[in-house]
């Protein structure tokens, strides 16, 4: 089977869409037959990461490959960067807005969340650049 | 406890989702914290929440949940009625606050549950 290949972009502040790319993922592992426990995992993970791009990124993309022993998915955002990323990991640590807590978001379990249900997840942030998250999923 | 009993427990009224009520769920969560919901993982469970906007569907999909309660009168919208109707989630409105709501479903049997 060739390697199946996803992307979507994600845009800033844009609060009704948020979870599109998530959803969209999610249909296709299902589509696929794919265990459901791990899909769920894979959707929960890359929507708290699309969450995130869109409170505090300037936008990004969301990339996705599936392999028929791995998923990978690369959330990839222009943006702030993470100052601290051990302080960020923490659960309850959060540095969202009043507005998007008062959209149920911004409890400190984003970063806590997508390392939970990934087997791995690498983070490389610059301040004033950007953050790109790798998450692996094994099948 | 099928969605059917736990609409008469409630006394909740289905804003969408007639159709599945015969459906069972068998766990429940409570909370207006979307992430904290995400951190909970069951199948075929139930949410109960104060919060209206579409991340709480949207939540619900990712999470493979069946049915949303949503508790103090709140009433979800017409874009979150075309959310829930995409993905077969039930929706339904309670005038009860949170913890009565919680409380009556625990006592008929429904319990919560936590982690990976």
């Amino acid at each position: 089977m060739e390697n199946i290949k996803l992307h979507y972009d994600v845009i800033k502040d844009d609060f009704s869409c948020a979870g599109e790319a998530s959803g969209k993922i999610k249909k296709t592992l299902k589509g696929l037959g794919l265990d459901s426990a791990l899909v769920r995992n894979v959707a929960i993970a890359v929507y708290e990461g699309e969450i995130n791009m869109v409170i505090h990124a300037e936008g990004g993309c969301i990339d996705a490959e599936i392999s028929p022993d791995t998923i990978t998915v690369v959330l990839k955002d222009v943006g702030p960067g993470i100052k601290d990323v051990q302080l960020a990991m923490q659960e309850g640590y959060s540095t969202a807005p009043e507005n998007v807590r008062a959209l149920g978001f911004g409890a400190g379990m984003g970063l806590p969340n997508i390392k939970k249900y990934s087997d791995e997840m690498n983070i490389e942030t610059e301040v004033g650049v950007g953050t790109t998250i790798t998450l692996k999923f094994n099948i | 406890m099928k969605i059917r009993e736990l609409v008469s427990v409630i006394d909740g009224e289905i804003v969408y989702g007639k159709d599945f009520v015969e459906n069972e769920v068998f766990s429940a969560c409570g909370s207006d914290m979307m992430s904290d919901v995400l951190a909970f993982v069951k199948e075929q469970a139930v949410m109960l929440t104060g919060l209206v906007n579409p991340q709480v569907v949207r939540t619900a999909e990712m999470m493979d949940m069946k049915c949303i309660v949503f508790v103090r009168g709140k009433r979800p919208d017409m874009s979150m009625i075309d959310l829930a109707e995409e993905r077969d989630i039930v929706l339904v409105c309670t005038k009860l606050e949170m913890f009565t709501a919680c409380g009556k479903l625990y006592e008929n049997g429904l319990r919560g549950a936590s982690g990976k």
